[in-house]
């Protein structure tokens, strides 16, 4: 077990914990950056991890920590994809420039959801936010001037700063999409700004301005906090940040059409909140990865688990073998098996581990540190049957 | 001046009278307390008090300030911090964090600043944390600073929701039944405190309470409810051997 001594007010203000934690991260940072040479096929499916990085972030934001649930997301993601395409290649604004502007045009869109949302709570706020999702992808249905209408809208390459980003580059003799590699490189750098800017709002009045409305509003309020002004900011910087993630997103897929930005999207970022663990920034990224993986990992399962099942299988037989390769072959290429599997997994979450992969990853660690005195009533949650509704 | 009054002040839910014309005047400085039977309105003179509740009548003066239309986001701005029957704490954030809330009324950095976290933030943060480790040696928080809410015992929550009440630095301090739920000890570090608030800090102290222990201890002035209406006024001995609020509490 080890003890922080702490003798400075300034050390509860710092960006990490302690040293360790520095270190940890700036390790984590350091794999990051050196990751497309080691694993140079996968490079797009990490430039997606990154993005729904951001995307999380921009959720958790609003669900974990002001706790307005959202399932409109996809919606602000569109607005960003498109208002970013629409003022790069169309009206020829600077790469950098177009994308925060997709971040303002998705903030003003938060503004706007946000302002009559604030007469609802729970699950009513919810619903409105799917109904916003619901229009604007009508929206992106019919206003082909800009969005392209159901045809889409190709992106090109990112050209920052005049340069166009194409064709091939070798790094010790790994030959990689010069665009892909860039896409990576400007999701991270995005991801890690936004995380830094998170954080500060975090550790400041506005952020603890957010946590107290998802933790009791009467009392915010009774303590000067103007419900309205920081729900909407929360919207608007949620919104901004999933702007900014949708102009990134757009050059991840290279072709916009309305249909991505469907409800299920919305569902899958909610899915990455719940299972990474509400209320933690860790949380956001671990949920982030472990979405925007596993349908990597079930690709790849679909074509070796077949074959490799059927070799196990095989040393009880040949026939048996053939038989359970043929059976599982079938099993893994029905169509709607990935939905289905985040449906189970987000049932499990909530069934199981309410805390999500960050909640577990915590109580791993105190389990080591307080080992053999750990005790699970640590993280065990009184139900709280005292708190009045009737004020809400 | 009027530190603080209500005049007629008046609420009805429906055919409900739940306040029906109640006027008094707390002075600076002292501990004014409201007593009465369960349901009597006491609570819901704290929630129109702190503007949570709309008031059919009647006005609320502050400071010479009318406040009855005062947003309840501003009341706290204005020098009124209160408390919650039932604990309304900030659960899944620790005793600090709740602190640090209190402070909110005191915020003076701008959205974007604090986005950058500039130096001018940290400089104010450190300023709040200074106030905040004020109120923690005041009530002898220190060991529970980076502990959650929901891992507190009961006891310590009704201090930190005191705490967090002190750090706006109010010159009115709303306490609804600041001994609920306390044990004997507890109520009467309770007791210490409430004076202390009053004699040292000079903040002047309005409370419903039904522990008339408490009352009795702690109270220059008490108002005596019954059915949303006043039925007595004066000193703690004065009020409980009025005839009235004997037969309030006991009928008859």
């Amino acid at each position: 077990m080890r003890f922080l001594f702490k003798t400075r007010y300034e050390q509860d203000l710092g960006l990490f914990r302690d040293g360790v934690q520095r270190n940890w991260h700036a390790a984590l940072l350091a794999v990051l950056v050196v990751l497309p040479l080691l694993l140079p096929d996968y490079i797009t499916d990490f430039s997606l991890v990154l993005i729904y990085g951001l995307c999380g972030l921009s959720l958790m934001a609003l669900a974990g920590f002001t706790g307005l649930v959202s399932l409109g997301h996809a919606a602000f993601l569109g607005i960003g994809a498109y208002a970013h395409v629409y003022f790069s290649q169309k009206l020829g604004v600077p790469w950098l420039l177009s994308v925060a502007l997709a971040g303002v045009v998705a903030a003003a869109a938060g503004v706007l959801v946000g302002l009559p949302a604030l007469r609802m709570t729970g699950v009513y706020l919810t619903i409105a936010t799917l109904a916003f999702a619901l229009i604007i992808q009508e929206v992106f249905n019919r206003w082909e001037t800009v969005t392209g209408g159901l045809s889409g809208e190709a992106v090109t390459e990112p050209v920052i700063f005049g340069v166009p980003l194409h064709g091939d580059a070798t790094i010790l003799g790994v030959t990689l999409s010069l665009g892909d590699l860039a896409l990576y490189f400007l999701c991270l750098v995005f991801l890690i700004a936004a995380l830094w800017l998170t954080r500060n709002l975090l550790r400041s009045p506005t952020g603890r301005a957010w946590v107290a409305i998802r933790d009791s509003e009467i009392a915010a309020q009774s303590m000067g906090v103007n419900l309205a002004v920081y729900k909407t900011m929360a919207f608007a910087y949620s919104a901004a940040l999933m702007g900014i993630a949708g102009a990134l997103f757009a050059h991840k897929v290279g072709f916009l059409a309305p249909d991505i930005f469907s409800v299920l999207l919305s569902i899958q970022f909610l899915l990455m909140v719940v299972v990474g663990g509400l209320g933690s920034l860790h949380g956001a990224l671990l949920g982030a990865t472990f979405v925007a993986l596993l349908p990597v990992v079930i690709a790849e399962a679909r074509d070796g688990l077949p074959d490799w099942l059927g070799q196990v299988f095989a040393l009880f037989g040949s026939k048996t073998g053939a038989a359970v390769s043929a059976a599982v072959d079938r099993f893994v290429k029905q169509p709607g098996l990935e939905p289905g599997v985040f449906g189970l997994i987000l049932v499990l979450f909530i069934l199981f581990e309410p805390q999500g992969l960050y909640g577990r990853w915590l109580k791993i660690k105190l389990y080591f540190s307080e080992f053999p005195l750990y005790k699970r009533e640590s993280f065990k949650r009184q139900k709280a049957f005292m708190k009045s509704d009737r004020l809400r | 001046m009027t530190f603080f009054a209500a005049e007629a002040l008046a609420i009805h839910f429906g055919g409900i009278r739940a306040v029906d014309g109640v006027s008094f005047a707390v002075e600076a400085g002292e501990v004014f307390t409201i007593i009465g039977p369960n349901g009597a309105g006491k609570t819901t003179i704290f929630n129109l008090v702190s503007r949570i509740y709309e008031p059919t009548e009647g006005r609320l003066v502050f400071c010479d300030e009318d406040i009855t239309r005062v947003p309840p986001h501003q009341i706290a701005r204005r020098g009124i911090a209160r408390t919650f029957q039932n604990i309304e704490l900030f659960e899944h954030a620790s005793v600090l964090q709740n602190l640090l809330l209190g402070r909110h009324a005191h915020k003076r950095s701008g959205f974007f600043s604090e986005l950058m976290f500039l130096p001018r933030v940290k400089r104010l943060e450190l300023e709040h944390r200074e106030a905040v480790e004020k109120v923690i040696d005041f009530l002898d928080l220190q060991p529970y600073r980076d502990t959650l809410i929901v891992n507190l015992p009961y006891g310590v929550r009704k201090v930190v929701e005191l705490g967090r009440a002190l750090c706006t630095e109010p010159k009115l301090l709303l306490l609804d039944e600041p001994s609920s739920g306390l044990n004997v000890e507890e109520t009467g570090d309770m007791a210490f405190w409430i004076e202390d608030i009053r004699d040292l800090l000079g903040i002047t102290v309005l409370m419903v309470e039904h522990d008339m222990s408490l009352v009795s201890a702690v109270s220059n002035r008490v108002l005596a409810l019954n059915y949303g209406r006043p039925i007595a006024t004066g000193t703690p001995r004065e009020v409980q051997e009025h005839p009235d609020v004997i037969r309030a509490y006991l009928g008859g």
